[in-house]
């Protein structure tokens, strides 16, 4: 068994505006900050997990963003893994 | 008629449903731990507002893994009577026994006050004793409570005539304006293709005792009762 983390972003859909982010931005004007366009604001999730290759590392991860992370109607998730270091 | 309220960590009207259901409906009631993995018979599974484990990853999300919820699902599957209300609505979206999902109010605020709500299809138990052309004053209080689904989901829900509500003004006409949430729409509540579930943001139970000087929300549970007793 290997240890994997996988590094998951998750995003609200292109089509679906994200009060956050446009009050995010709107804080952004209020500082006084010129040339923010858009903001939009997602999550970031870790999971530090075991599995005996790549292969099955990849698949655990997709399993939990579908199943549990990700709402597919609301977001869309990428993800990258690396071997956990030391 | 047997009523079972689910209670999850978090959950905050579970009681107000109970007092509403027992003590001003007369109905018999039994409160479900969500451990539990029994509905003792239950004919209708209320599932009340609040913060399901704090609604934490997205409202809803945890809780439709809770053992209960896997009964609530048989439940539904066999044709059982399932009711959802705020947080109870967010939950069943997110166990997949509703289409959609409930994102942030667009105004990004938690909204609290009183609002209308019309009947849109009244071809369902719960809806069938009330007025489609009435505007009904019920309170709303969320913070996530835009509906949304993709249009296919959306024109699905309505060739299927599986909007139950819709936001309005006391008039009972659709307006941008009583959409306070920025729900496609103006959805405030829909059911499953098979009728037998239901979900809605706005708490009819808050509007049931005379008490609070608004009783249009015993309306509801009178329709859903009025209907229930007939089919006996």
């Amino acid at each position: 068994m290997k240890v994997f983390v996988a590094e998951i972003e998750v995003m609200p859909r292109k089509e679906i505006l994200d009060p956050q982010g446009k009050a995010i931005a709107l804080g952004l004007a209020n500082l006084g900050l010129e040339g923010v366009q858009e903001v939009r604001m997602g999550k970031h999730i870790q999971l530090q997990l075991q599995a005996t290759d790549e292969a099955e590392a990849v698949q655990k991860t997709e399993a939990a963003c579908r199943q549990l992370l990700v709402n597919a109607i609301m977001e869309d998730f990428t993800f990258q893994l690396h071997p956990q270091q030391g | 008629m047997k009523f079972a309220v689910l209670v999850f960590p978090g959950s905050n009207c579970d009681d107000d449903l109970v007092y509403v259901l027992r003590e001003i409906m007369g109905q018999s009631v039994v409160k479900i731990w969500h451990k539990d993995h029994d509905l003792q018979g239950a004919e209708v599974v209320m599932v009340p507002g609040g913060f399901a484990y704090g609604d934490y990853l997205r409202a809803g999300a945890i809780a439709r893994f809770s053992p209960i919820m896997r009964e609530v699902a048989a439940h539904a599957q066999r044709g059982g009577y399932v009711w959802g209300i705020c947080n109870g609505f967010q939950i069943l979206t997110e166990a997949g026994l509703l289409e959609g999902a409930l994102l942030r109010n667009l105004s990004r605020q938690y909204i609290c006050k009183n609002i209308y709500l019309r009947t849109l299809s009244t071809q369902t138990l719960l809806t069938r004793q009330l007025d489609s052309s009435k505007a009904y004053c019920i309170p709303m209080a969320h913070g996530e409570g835009r509906y949304y689904a993709p249009m296919n989901i959306l024109k699905k829900l309505q060739d299927q005539d599986q909007i139950l509500f819709q936001y309005c003004e006391a008039d009972g006409s659709v307006s941008e304006a009583a959409n306070l949430n920025g729900s496609l729409l103006n959805i405030a509540g829909i059911c499953n293709p098979a009728r037998n579930v239901f979900g809605m943001m706005p708490h009819p139970e808050r509007a049931a005792d005379e008490m609070l000087g608004n009783t249009d929300g015993r309306l509801f549970f009178e329709s859903l009762l009025g209907t229930l007793l007939e089919k006996v």
